[in-house]
């Protein structure tokens, strides 16, 4: 598998090499940039306030570029965008840009040969940096930006201010930042009625650790990705204090082994959710929200927590790559970025992003936190094997510390053991 | 070519050959023009069905990754080693013990159950048709929006465990290792029973009423009639019930994936379908996925041949 995966990214390479040199002058050395221009197609999430966006960002850029013109749709069903998208990968028909990718999911197209390494435009790797700041330098592959980092969803913990009146907890200023804080909390929550205080999803699927263990472990250890240096880092006293504190909430019934089968922060069913800003416009009108950051053991008000970025890739699909480069960096612009921000409440992910939007933050305060929060976050590691790596940890902590069924100390070291063996 | 065969013998529902001779008779049939006719769903076949599964058995015996068009890797010859992996990986093992247990309770709660309500049917019971209606509107139904009431049902709080009060299991059903299994079995019985009904009530008609008639005038008592008669007069039905059943049941993936949360819980309902999916689409490993495929393949052969041996009439 190995030899193969290794084969793939040095035949992507040279595809890619290939594909870069190919409209290029022979006396230029092939080291041009991807060239090609005209009509290109995009994807978008079904996000319906992202679609209302990228319409608008489509129609002011047609408007300009009668000659090069976009054509926006939402990525294909499937049972996830990743599947929609590695299937289009494997056929060709991939898009110019998809503007919703996860960062777990790149490595794996970067070795089918799917992805555009945006550092081979000469203005590439200077764009991505100067708009996100050294933070960006996390989202490289192989020393390769095969991705722009887009908006982030920095995840805090989201709490019904009614239920915690109820329960006698003060709603302005619930005081839950240190793990045992936030077990008593929980548990009064519990004592007065609620059905659980907290329901992170207990599913199975790869991605649900990043909202759960991961966002407090990158508190706990200041952000401390899951993979460093191509070995798994939470096998540590960081991780065992994290994993201890979801077994409590589990052991003592403070959040069900069941998936809901409603919205439970909607039915008053559960009292705190780990959400991001994109919480504020769905919950705004029905629940009487309030936002807190993850609890750490030691208690600490500037956390690190968990991104949840998505982010823009150009597929190697595309044949006018310089169109969609020139409209990638068009959608995300000072300007264009302000509208997603104004349409979303998402937070793009550019430097000084509170000082840049002054008059949103200060007409929309609830969103100030989140902006506050973009400044203290870490992502998913860009490794290989990402997605199989935390489908291992998922089985191993649902097994200890959603169940009970093996120790913490089993899942802890048999999970990083096996994960290091992935990506190394 | 001066090999001629001899014609056959004429008989009035045998016309002879025709036309054209043997070489074509070979290559297209007596009837041409019915082999033209099937030849749309032949090619179907050979596309849909017949392509893929060689090209997933040439997979599985590959280093095979997907790659965009235009990539060229090496893929090569690993023999059974990918089959090596997926037999000593703890939880493909574990995912066809559990569609074992999902079999032993569901193939044969199909069969008894389907035989007895089509016979309640075909016996001519008042609101037979409302009945044959009610029992196949699951069926027709989409399962993703059964699941919804399913978990409705039997949550921790759902109706079952209220109706049960002190004698609800704990943890509940679907988050129980011992009963997440077979609370998907009774859940995929009760979906998939109007359609073997359906196949029971056809093969019940087709049974002579007057071999019912013969061993009631024997003094047989209606318990030795469905024992005597209509449980032979339904045998082909019934290889073809236990075949179909056995098939679906082993190409278990919506009622894993949605009613107990993916596999859960800790695995107690991972099939090998759901493994394909896991390793073949989310993680990008077509060989290993393509190895359980084929495992699944062997086995889901073996069972029907069994089943068909276990029915045939002797």
């Amino acid at each position: 598998m190995k030899f193969t995966k290794t084969a793939a990214l040095v035949g992507a390479a040279t595809l890619m090499l290939a594909a870069c040199s190919g409209g290029s002058d022979p006396a230029d050395g092939g080291n041009a940039a991807p060239a090609g221009t005209g009509p290109i197609e995009i994807w978008l999430s079904n996000n319906e306030a992202e679609i209302a966006w990228g319409e608008g960002v489509v129609e002011a850029w047609n408007a300009e570029n009668p000659d090069q013109q976009v054509t926006a749709q939402e990525i294909p069903a499937g049972s996830s965008s990743e599947e929609a998208i590695t299937a289009a990968i494997t056929a060709g028909t991939a898009p110019c840009l998809v503007y919703n990718i996860a960062t777990a999911a790149v490595s794996g197209w970067v070795q089918q040969g799917g992805l555009v390494d945006l550092t081979t435009f000469d203005d590439g790797a200077s764009y991505i940096e100067e708009r996100g700041g050294d933070s960006t330098a996390a989202y490289q592959n192989d020393g390769g930006y095969y991705q722009l980092p887009w908006k982030s969803n920095p995840v805090m913990v989201m709490y019904n201010k009614d239920l915690f009146e109820q329960a006698g907890l003060d709603p302005e200023n619930p005081g839950m930042s240190t793990y045992s804080d936030f077990l008593d909390g929980a548990r009064q929550l519990v004592d007065s009625g609620v059905q659980s205080a907290i329901w992170p999803s207990p599913t199975n699927e790869f991605y649900q650790p990043w909202f759960d263990f991961y966002p407090l472990y990158l508190a706990e250890t200041g952000g401390t990705q899951l993979v460093e240096d191509g070995a798994a880092t939470f096998d540590n006293e960081a991780g065992a204090a994290v994993a201890e504190f979801w077994s409590t909430i589990y052991s003592e019934e403070l959040a069900p082994q069941e998936a809901a089968t409603d919205d439970a922060m909607v039915s008053g069913n559960t009292a705190m959710q780990l959400a991001g800003p994109w919480a504020i416009t769905s919950y705004g009108e029905d629940v009487n929200v309030g936002f807190m950051p993850v609890p750490t053991s030691g208690g600490s008000e500037e956390v690190v927590t968990f991104a949840d970025s998505k982010n823009i890739s150009m597929f190697t699909a595309c044949e006018n790559q310089a169109t969609a480069w020139e409209f990638l960096k068009f959608s995300t612009s000072a300007e264009a970025d302000g509208q997603l921000l104004e349409a979303t409440g998402q937070m793009p992910m550019r430097v000084d992003l509170a000082g840049t939007y002054p008059d949103y933050f200060e007409a929309n305060p609830m969103y100030a936190a989140f902006a506050s929060q973009t400044e203290r976050v870490a992502d998913v590691p860009s490794i290989p094997n990402s997605v199989e790596a935390w489908q291992v940890f998922r089985e191993a902590y649902s097994s200890a510390v959603i169940f009970g069924n093996t120790s913490t100390e089993e899942f802890l070291s048999g999970s990083a053991e096996e994960i290091t063996g992935l990506v190394g | 070519m001066t090999d001629i065969a001899a014609p056959p013998a004429r008989t009035p529902s045998s016309p002879g050959p025709r036309a054209g001779g043997p070489l074509r008779n070979r290559l297209l049939g007596r009837n041409p023009i019915g082999s033209l006719f099937a030849l749309p769903y032949m090619v179907f076949v050979a596309v849909i069905f017949a392509f893929p599964l060689g090209f997933a058995c040439y997979i599985a015996f590959h280093d095979y990754f997907f790659t965009a068009p235009g990539v060229e890797v090496e893929r090569p010859f690993v023999g059974l080693d990918n089959f090596a992996d997926v037999l000593t990986d703890p939880q493909v093992l574990e995912s066809f013990r559990n569609t074992a247990v999902f079999l032993v309770i569901n193939v044969p709660l199909t069969a008894v159950g389907a035989l007895v309500l089509a016979s309640a049917l075909n016996a001519g019971i008042r609101w037979a048709a409302a009945f044959r209606v009610a029992f196949y509107v699951p069926y027709l139904t989409a399962s993703v929006s059964l699941v919804g009431v399913w978990m409705l049902l039997f949550s921790s709080g759902g109706l079952v465990n209220s109706v049960l009060g002190p004698l609800a299991p704990d943890p509940s059903w679907l988050v129980n290792s011992a009963l997440a299994m077979p609370s998907i079995a009774l859940y995929v019985t009760w979906k998939q029973l109007g359609f073997y009904i359906l196949l029971y009530l056809a093969a019940l008609q087709n049974i002579p009423s007057e071999l019912h008639e013969s061993a009631a005038t024997d003094g047989a008592t209606t318990l030795q009639r469905f024992r005597h008669v209509t449980i032979p007069g339904v045998r082909s039905a019934t290889t073809l019930v236990l075949i179909l059943a056995i098939i679906t049941g082993a190409n278990l993936f919506t009622e894993p994936y949605l009613l107990t949360n993916g596999g859960g819980p800790d695995g107690a309902s991972t099939t090998p379908v759901l493994l394909i999916y896991q390793q073949g689409i989310q993680q990008q490993n077509p060989d290993t996925a393509s190895a359980i495929g084929m495992l699944l393949v062997i086995a889901v052969g073996l069972l029907s041949l069994t089943a068909n041996r276990l029915t045939r009439e002797t």
